[in-house]
């Protein structure tokens, strides 16, 4: 058996491989399902059902989407300049801690002001998260996976810290949690009796922006570039490590974001389980995507379809809802594999 | 008798025809060489032999035994033996641990040296191949590395050895050596399949010749029947014109590269060694030498991707300051990079993305400071597609999708265009057709006549002489004074290449800075 370079690659199969590869996870996962003895069928249905089936389920999914569909861009948009920002859980909950630091109480604007200004300073935190990854991979050539990584831990305990002490809401009854967003700078509901908040519209935006950005501008032009090939782009004059600042900018604000949807968004104020992982599930979001940043909007709406799937079929059936992370990684692996397959073609002779 | 057979080897790559059903045979006891143009289909042809790639049609007998497809150890059970263009020695083992590497089982304690060394010395002897085998191959000159690469085929008692343009990278003086190392195993009824583009050299050691040209076997010849001529005329299909050279007389400086040294990596020799040349207007000067000797160090610094350690370096009389690529770019340096791959193109990028590079923030290519102007960008790339004949389907495909000649052809185009002052040429036509080549020389003499200064790097003498009016060589990040190309010959050069760039004195001429 051996892999041959395809010549071309028809746009039809870029399209057809994820959804395959879906289709291979979901038939891989049922024999897990199977083994606890449960019907596939049902628990795919009440899967289906939990994600999709009403409208509660689906405003539960566009929540949840909310904050994956940020992460998601924030990966895609680095991952495009071969910038392997894994940092993006630690910059969330720095957009978390500007948001909290200036919307309790510091600053108040009215709304129209407020919301915006929430956005921007948590957007420039989780920017500024990734200074010192990107100092250290220009200057000293320090791995950003490890330090970007690592950082997430750093922050992490910071918040930690906070909660546990100097930010710690006098109100909360001793639960480490800080104190809430001000009224102004809650993001209102775009639905009705639902927790669907106008982070969805902001994240919807975010990507069609970074579409934008990467296809239309000198920018994406260069990013697209440095990613493809550094070498070529630094002989044709492109500078890499502005480019990969920009690109880190970008992706850590993107996370910031992320942050600031949560926090002023869902919960309201800041606590150590604002983000389970939406950092580290971006990656798998993008990569879902193949990077496309709008593709990026449908592999969130996937994640967070299977992850509030089964939590509902957990109930429905006697099926743990870890078969979700099971579904969602054999879902990347099985994208990865129909990405490379679009680009070579198995021989077996 | 019929030491190798291959029958109606057929092998697609999609839409690709890389070999046409070929046929040939190879007798013991001679050499036979493969003569084509870049992408003729010889390597390919030899990867199926070696078992690198399987063929869609055909088989391969040696010996008169059927070799299984794909398998590269029943190859070189069979007793074949490649010898690659790139070596494939591990530079921190002895001369002596390449050799015996995989050839001894994997499960064994120990691995018998003293019977290796006896061999080895054996072999040594038998094919006059001096070599170390105590000295780490890191410490060993790329002639050396070559006869140990040779030396690993022998070791596993191959009979039909495949030498994949093996003369790239020896001084002529070394060619010569290694001409005689394979006479002496031809009379030892070794046979030898020798693959090149060079004439001269196939008409110098080989017994026959069969060409390949576009996938399929054109014509074969026996090597005291062909000529010169002959063969470029079977190699390319058509008659092929050479571009005139005008000797010009030079104007004033356009670069001028005083005293500059480049350091090297801790502990190690400068890469550029006090390096001081100065290019004209209206002139080409070449720059010889054997591979790995500076050059590389050379383009680096006149495309402003390296900064000197210490020395001056001018532009049309400036003082370069800051080196950047952008840099260079905008003060007239046209940039033609050695590897099209690693950095002439983007690959997964389209080919009218590729010909904007270097003009990506000019007017009218952007728009709103930071938009890119699709319409203007389009109206640019195909401009320069049509000027300089690049073909190309659609200019948004791929320009990986690109033939190696076209893939030069655009970047010459985004080079050119700029009107560079001095354009610096790093092996230019490695790996191009006849046609791309005169097409590109072509180019290059047209820029000078406009008035550009060239700096052509070439591994290829011939080149240097066709096109240059000044030849200089570089030998351990050292150069030499320019001589004029009617004043020295290519053994000269050869000499000077070797080392020995005093050698170059005697054949200037008085008054000539």
């Amino acid at each position: 058996m051996r892999l041959e370079p395809r010549e071309t690659v028809s746009p039809w199969m870029v399209i057809f491989a994820p959804v395959m590869a879906i289709v291979v996870a979901l038939v891989i996962t049922s024999g897990l399902i199977l083994w606890t003895g449960e019907s596939i069928i049902e628990a795919y249905l009440a899967l289906l059902k939990g994600a999709f089936g009403s409208r509660f389920a689906l405003t539960e999914t566009l929540t949840r989407a909310t904050p994956l569909l940020l992460t998601g861009l924030a990966a895609a948009v680095a991952f495009r300049a071969r910038f392997w920002n894994i940092g993006a859980e630690g910059q969330l909950y720095c957009g978390a801690l500007a948001a909290t630091y200036f919307g309790t109480g510091l600053i108040t604007l009215p709304p129209f002001m407020m919301i915006p200004f929430l956005f921007m300073v948590g957007a420039l935190a989780g920017g500024l998260a990734l200074l010192l990854p990107v100092y250290l991979k220009s200057k000293l050539k320090v791995d950003e996976v490890v330090t970007t990584l690592l950082l997430n831990f750093v922050i992490l305990l910071f918040v930690n810290y906070l909660l546990e002490g100097p930010w710690r809401d006098p109100m909360s009854m001793g639960w480490p949690q800080a104190a809430p967003i001000i009224d102004e700078g809650v993001l209102p509901r775009i639905m009705e009796k639902s927790r669907l908040h106008l982070g969805l519209i902001v994240g919807v935006i975010s990507a069609v922006a970074v579409w934008f950005v990467m296809r239309f501008t000198i920018w994406g032009y260069e990013i697209r570039a440095v990613g493809n090939n550094p070498s070529a782009a630094t002989f044709a004059g492109i500078s890499i490590n502005k480019t990969v600042l920009r690109v880190a900018l970008i992706s850590g604000g993107l996370a910031g974001f992320a942050g600031v949807t949560e926090v002023a968004g869902l919960k309201g104020y800041l606590t150590l389980d604002l983000s389970p992982g939406f950092g580290y599930a971006g990656i798998a979001v993008a990569m879902l995507a193949n990077l496309h940043p709008l593709g990026v909007i449908m592999s969130a709406l996937f994640l967070a379809g299977i992850y509030v799937g089964a939590d509902s079929m957990s109930r429905a059936v006697n099926i743990p809802n870890y078969i979700a992370d099971v579904l969602v990684a054999i879902s990347v692996l099985a994208v990865l594999v129909s990405i490379m397959l679009t680009q070579f073609r198995i021989r077996f002779r | 008798m019929t030491a190798l057979k291959i029958k109606g080897v057929t092998k697609t790559f999609g839409s690709l025809i890389a070999n046409d059903n070929i046929s040939l045979t190879l007798q013991q006891g001679e050499v036979l060489a493969l003569l084509g143009e870049n992408g003729a289909g010889k390597t390919t042809l030899m990867n199926i032999l070696f078992g690198h790639y399987v063929a869609d049609q055909g088989d391969i007998e040696v010996f008169g035994n059927q070799l299984p497809p794909g398998a590269t150890d029943a190859a070189i059970q069979a007793g074949v033996g490649m010898v690659h263009q790139h070596f494939t020695l591990a530079d921190n083992l002895s001369v002596l641990e390449n050799i015996i590497l995989g050839t001894e089982p994997l499960t064994s304690w120990r691995s018998d040296t003293a019977r290796a060394r006896v061999k080895l010395n054996a072999l040594a002897e038998e094919f006059g191949l001096a070599i170390e085998p105590d000295k780490l191959v890191g410490d060993i000159s790329v002639g050396e590395r070559q006869r140990v690469e040779i030396m690993k085929v022998l070791y596993r008692d191959a009979k039909i050895l495949i030498l994949d343009e093996p003369t790239a990278v020896l001084t002529p003086q070394e060619v010569d050596r290694l001409f005689d190392t394979l006479r002496s195993m031809v009379s030892r009824g070794l046979s030898i399949i020798f693959i090149s583009h060079k004439l001269h050299e196939i008409l110098n050691i080989s017994d026959r010749v069969c060409v390949l040209r576009r996938g399929q076997m054109v014509g074969e010849i026996a090597t005291r029947d062909a000529d010169r001529d002959k063969l470029a005329l079977m190699m390319v299909g058509h008659e092929v014109t050479r571009p005139l050279v005008e000797h010009l007389p030079p104007g004033p400086p356009v670069i001028e590269l005083d005293n500059i040294v480049l350091a090297g990596s801790r502990g190690h020799k400068p890469l550029l060694d006090g390096v001081s040349l100065k290019i004209r207007e209206c002139e080409i000067i070449g720059l010889a030498g054997v591979a790995g000797n500076g050059q590389s160090s050379l383009a680096e610094l006149l495309s402003g991707l390296k900064t000197p350690s210490s020395g001056q370096l001018r532009l049309a009389g400036d003082v370069v300051k800051q080196y950047s690529p952008r840099g260079f770019i905008h003060a007239g340096v046209g940039r033609i990079p050695e590897d099209r791959h690693v950095h002439g193109v983007i690959g997964d990028m389209m080919v009218w993305e590729n010909l904007i590079s270097e003009n990506l923030r000019e007017k009218p290519l952007w728009n709103f400071s930071s938009l890119i102007n699709f319409t203007a960008c389009r109206a640019f790339a195909s401009r320069l597609i049509e000027q300089f004949d690049v073909r190309c389907k659609t200019m948004e495909m791929p320009s990986k999708q690109l033939s190696g000649g076209n893939m030069q052809k655009l970047i010459l185009a985004r080079t050119l265009q700029n009107n560079p002052r001095f354009i610096l040429a790093n092996q230019p036509v490695r790996g191009l057709d006849e046609g791309a080549i005169a097409a590109v020389h072509e180019r290059l003499l047209a820029a000078k006549r406009r008035g550009a200064g060239i700096l052509l790097i070439s591994e290829d003498l011939d080149e240097l002489f066709a096109l240059a009016d000044r030849i200089v060589v570089i030998y351990h990040g050292h150069v030499s004074q320019p001589i004029a190309v009617s004043d020295i010959t290519a053994q000269d050069i050869g000499i000077m290449m070797a080392g020995d760039l005093a050698h170059g004195e005697k054949f200037l001429q008085a008054g000539v800075s």
